[in-house]
């Protein structure tokens, strides 16, 4: 499953491995280049270069078409995340009760939508609609489902986590 | 299993629950869940413990009950009752059975003799709220799987699709295109391997119906797939499912495996010598997936970018073999039409709009939430009737429907019937299923920009229309909403509408010009301020 965060420092060492095992489930199919990608972004929390390499090499693909692949979707990251990451919803629901206003006062505060806070606290990304609607404004906060969100609110969590 | 031990089962399992004193039925579909759902759950099972009242009484979660401006919900099964807002605290007294308790929970108690409830009509949502998502058991005694072990046992391929036929089912993703003439194309091709894809893909802003029915029911959508499979001869099948949705695609893992375990997937389901296999893909965030060539290419691990059609997907789609795509909702009809006949479902709704709708209410609505309505039901009964009408004494505006392919509708068109002709005639769609309600302090223009965006930044592209179209659109937008609209600019606009509509590739471009036009259609005198602006200021913006 997609994560938003990092993995844990335990499974970490790992990682060469658990990524090795995705690819073999699939048989090193370059039809399965998106889960592959999936499972090594849940287990580096972004997709360098060097990875996106690997996984081309691994699954005979030319590095062109998991480049062009990774950069098509959204989902993927080929930046590394900050230690907090808030999506706001933009959906209709969303946009009508105020998401722009969400999204203000974190790039006023941390960063703009689609980037990370120079101290690499808090990344900030406009998602599309979540299908929370009947929550609206909604922000997933690092992975939770936040509910009817106000500037209030967030620049509580904001100062709570030491944003300036 | 065979269909006798799954009757044999349903007995048993209904049994079992008529012999406890109470289920205790908490929502923990995703609204819910966000706004603690889970913390009442775990109390209510802490309670029925301290309490010792085990063999009388359980807890389990469900999907969504639909009223999700109240949640967290709660159902208890003896004497029906709905509470709202429900918190951990509330678990003593939705445990006890001492008239005291019901004083607490009185006040949390929700009337279901109101119109939110009695006017819908439940038949994708029929078990979503009131059987646990992860038990298969729950679904068996529903009736689950009987209309597959039916199909199988007693029914040849092309008596199902008669069946599909006769109940008039069209497709729910929004094209609304007759289910059983596509499975016709699919079953009569001769190549094999032939696939079954379910469009899980939900990416219209402002709609959460198939996340709702996979996160509810999901077995409803696999046994809807096997039936699909056994009706044109495939043997595989995939949901490509929005990344986004994680507690959709771990209920989907888990019922999928549930079902494997019992042979109701997989090879020689019900012991016959049909065999039929689900996998899950999982989408990465693109909306244009969500058309049925730019899915395809995603299954197959590529850019998600549409191509030129035809041929087709029944002739020629996933790795070039005969592949049926349907919508969640589409497969969910499947089982119960099957199970009740299709004359009983072509008995609902009007015209050739036959069955039910489910749509997502939201927006400046009173009743937030999931709800069912048979086709045809006059819009102003979905806002006002079952919606509760526009709060905040804003007054309604326009309602839209179809997310970015589709348009708003204006107050004077409120008594349009709900059906896919009716509301196509006067330039919206039927869409997946959005329904996004506007006040009079919403700017129509701002709407259209914000469909705009997204239109631009979800382009592939691959076509330059589209790619190109969309940001010189939505720059004029930007333009006119600033003041700085030169007066030709509306025409500069609909001339663009023209051009993207005619000439782009896939859907997503033909269709990025309907909030326009149909802003522009009824809400044009909000344009014009805008571009003209009076010394005062810009009316119209908020």
């Amino acid at each position: 499953m997609p994560a938003t965060t990092a993995a844990p420092d335990s499974v970490r060492d790992n990682r060469e491995k658990m990524l090795e095992r995705a690819m073999s489930r699939h048989n090193y199919s370059g039809d399965a280049l998106i889960e592959v990608l999936h499972a090594a972004q849940e287990l580096y929390g972004f997709l360098p270069p060097e990875l996106l390499k690997k996984v081309a090499r691994k699954l005979k693909l030319p590095p062109s078409r998991v480049y062009g692949v990774a950069t098509f979707y959204h989902f993927f990251s080929l930046q590394p995340k900050g230690e907090h990451f808030f999506q706001v919803c933009t959906g209709t629901a969303c946009y009508v009760a105020g998401a722009q206003e969400l999204l203000n006062v974190l790039e006023r505060r941390c960063a703009k939508a689609g980037c990370t806070s120079p101290d690499g606290k808090v990344s900030v990304q406009a998602a599309r609609c979540i299908g929370s609607c009947g929550l609206a404004p909604a922000v997933i906060y690092d992975g939770r489902i936040l509910a009817r969100v106000t500037e209030k609110q967030l620049n509580e969590e904001l100062d709570r986590i030491g944003v300036s | 299993m065979t269909l006798d031990e799954l009757i044999e089962r349903q007995e048993s399992e209904r049994e079992r629950q008529r012999k406890l004193k109470r289920r205790i039925l908490c929502c923990t579909a995703a609204g819910c869940m966000s706004c603690g759902a889970e913390s009442v759950r775990k109390a209510v099972a802490a309670e029925i413990q301290a309490e010792g009242k085990e063999a009388e009484m359980e807890v389990c979660g469900t999907g969504c009950m639909g009223l999700c401006s109240r949640g967290p919900l709660v159902r208890t099964s003896d004497d029906g009752a709905l509470y709202g807002n429900v918190d951990a605290e509330d678990a003593a007294a939705l445990v006890s059975e001492a008239p005291a308790a019901y004083a607490r929970l009185g006040v949390k108690r929700i009337d279901t003799s109101a119109p939110f409830f009695t006017k819908q009509k439940k038949i994708v949502l029929a078990h979503s709220g009131e059987v646990d998502p992860e038990r298969l058991n729950d679904y068996i005694a529903a009736g689950g799987y009987q209309a597959l072990g039916r199909a199988l046992a007693e029914m040849t391929p092309e008596e199902v699709i008669a069946e599909i036929r006769k109940s008039g089912l069209r497709g729910r993703g929004g094209a609304g295109y007759p289910t059983a003439l596509k499975w016709e194309l699919v079953a009569k091709q001769s190549a094999t391997p032939k696939y079954v894809v379910c469009n899980a893909d939900e990416g219209d802003p402002g709609a959460f119906m198939d996340r709702s029915i996979l996160e509810g029911d999901p077995h409803l959508v696999l046994e809807g797939m096997a039936i699909a499979g056994y009706a044109v001869g495939a043997q595989q099948g995939y949901i490509y499912v929005r990344g986004e949705y994680a507690l959709a695609i771990q209920r989907l893992q888990a019922a999928i495996r549930q079902a494997e375990r019992e042979r109701l997937l997989g090879s020689r389901v019900f012991d016959e010598s049909f065999q039929f296999r689900i996998d899950l893909r999982i989408g990465a965030g693109a909306f244009v997936c969500g058309e049925e060539t730019a899915l395809i290419a995603s299954i197959e691990g590529r850019r998600g970018q549409p191509r030129q059609r035809p041929p087709y997907p029944p002739e020629s789609g996933l790795w070039g073999q005969p592949t049926l795509i349907n919508n969640v909702e589409t497969f969910a009809n499947v089982a119960p039409i099957l199970l009740n006949g299709g004359e009983w479902f072509a008995s609902i709704g009007s015209g050739a709009s036959k069955g039910t709708k489910v749509f997502a209410l939201a927006g400046k609505i009173a009743n937030t939430g999931l709800i069912e309505v048979p086709m045809g039901i006059p819009l102003r009964e979905i806002i006002f009737d079952i919606g509760g009408g526009v709060p905040g004494g804003g007054g309604f505006k326009a309602a839209q429907t179809g997310g970015p392919s589709g348009g708003c509708i204006p107050a004077e068109y409120l008594d349009t019937p709900v059906d896919y002709e009716s509301l196509a005639a006067i330039g919206s769609i039927m869409g997946s299923g959005g329904l996004i309600v506007m006040d009079q302090a919403s700017s129509m223009v701002d709407v259209a920009r914000f469909f705009m965006e997204f239109c631009m930044d979800e382009s592939c592209g691959k076509c330059i229309p589209c790619r190109a179209g969309t940001v010189q659109m939505h720059d004029i937008l930007t333009r006119i909403l600033q003041g700085e609209g030169a007066p030709d600019d509306i025409e500069m606009l609909e001339r663009l509408c023209v051009v993207l509509r005619e000439t782009s590739l896939c859907g997503l471009g033909q269709t990025a010009p309907n909030p326009v036009l149909s802003t522009l259609k009824y809400f044009r005198h909000e344009y014009e301020q805008l571009v003209q602006p009076k010394p005062a200021a810009a009316g119209g913006e908020s």
